[in-house]
């Protein structure tokens, strides 16, 4: 099984742990900073686990922290939507909204991996997106249906990050491969639901679903946008300046 | 912001049988936001199995200004507690 596919998974929930804990200390009510550290927390220990997956694969040495810390941009393989940055507080409920259904989706899927690494994972990380998705699913529903300037901010962010999600559901060579043969599954197949739930959710949020079809895509192939370079620099230096650097 | 927020007391339940009780207490839009910020604050680190959550204006809580008359009168009915039973040898769990 090639390394890149759990990679995969673990770039997303690594990209948006750290996006998320950007947050610390600045969330608008000290409950809401808890909460999100929560989230990026759950998250990090699922790119743990996916990574350290992935290095197995590879058999070069690498665990998840040389995955992690001494990898460039270029070889990340996360969608381009987790890599958007924070923006203000609805443009972070948006990006983490449309992952999270996503995600409890894309898990839901692997439970039933025919690979028994893959399926024990996603069992695990699903209880989590699960709880994760809840509370993006609450926020986009309050600020959309809250005051007219939270429902403007909340309208917003969701048109604005709507070119990113089509990437969930576009497959390439691997993903066919990986559906095949019963690791994995054809992201296009969760397009449907997925679409389904965010129309049913905006409109309990007095949101209108944006209508654009056109795709910001190639992360998963490694080509990013430039947020996703300085987030890395921010992230990766201290174990590159100091490579034996430790707690 | 958090001022037009109601203030919740958090009652965490640490298993099944026992009680819940009183941890703490967080501002919360309504119940299920209290609820979610109560799993995310007050179990993170598996403290518990079942969460209460009561807006802070509903606990009705006796005056420290009326103790003598609430509390005193109880400190010397020795009586009321079961003292005066003598335990057997070799009973245990009592």
């Amino acid at each position: 099984m090639p390394a890149e596919y759990p990679l995969r998974f673990g770039d997303n929930a690594l990209v948006l742990a750290q996006r998320l804990c950007a947050w610390v200390g600045h969330a608008p009510v000290m409950e809401e900073d808890v909460a999100l550290a929560n989230v990026a927390l759950d998250l990090f220990g699922q790119a743990r686990l996916w990574l350290s997956y992935a290095g197995e694969l590879e058999a070069r040495g690498r665990d998840e922290d040389a995955l992690t810390f001494h990898r460039d941009a270029r070889e990340f393989c996360n969608v381009l939507l987790v890599e958007h940055e924070n923006g203000d507080f609805a443009d972070t409920t948006a990006r983490s909204y449309f992952y999270d259904l996503w995600a409890s989706l894309a898990l839901g899927e692997l439970t039933r991996s025919g690979d028994e690494r893959i399926a024990a994972i996603a069992q695990k990380a699903l209880k989590e997106v699960r709880y994760h998705l809840r509370r993006s699913q609450d926020w986009l529903i309050r600020l959309g249906d809250g005051t007219p300037e939270s429902h403007a901010r909340m309208q917003r962010a969701a048109d604005g990050l709507w070119r990113f999600t089509g990437e969930l559901f576009i497959g390439d060579r691997l993903d066919d491969e990986m559906a095949a043969n019963g690791t994995g599954f054809a992201p296009e197949r969760l397009r449907d639901p997925w679409l389904e739930r965010v129309h049913e959710a905006f409109s309990a949020a007095t949101l209108t679903v944006p209508a654009g079809t056109w795709t910001q895509r190639g992360g998963k192939q490694g080509v990013h946008t430039e947020a996703l370079g300085y987030m890395l620099a921010e992230m990766q230096v201290l174990p590159r300046a100091m490579p034996e650097a430790r707690w | 912001m958090k001022n037009d927020w109601p203030q919740w007391e958090i009652f965490v339940r640490s298993e099944a049988g026992l009680a819940h009780k009183h941890v703490g207490s967080l501002h919360a839009a309504d119940e299920r936001m209290a609820l979610e910020s109560a799993r995310d604050l007050y179990t993170r680190r598996n403290e518990g199995v079942s969460i209460w959550v009561v807006r802070s204006e509903h606990v009705h809580a006796t005056d420290p200004a009326q103790s003598e008359e609430f509390f005193e009168p109880s400190e010397d009915k020795a009586y009321r507690h079961p003292t005066f039973y003598h335990v057997p040898e070799g009973v245990k769990h009592l």
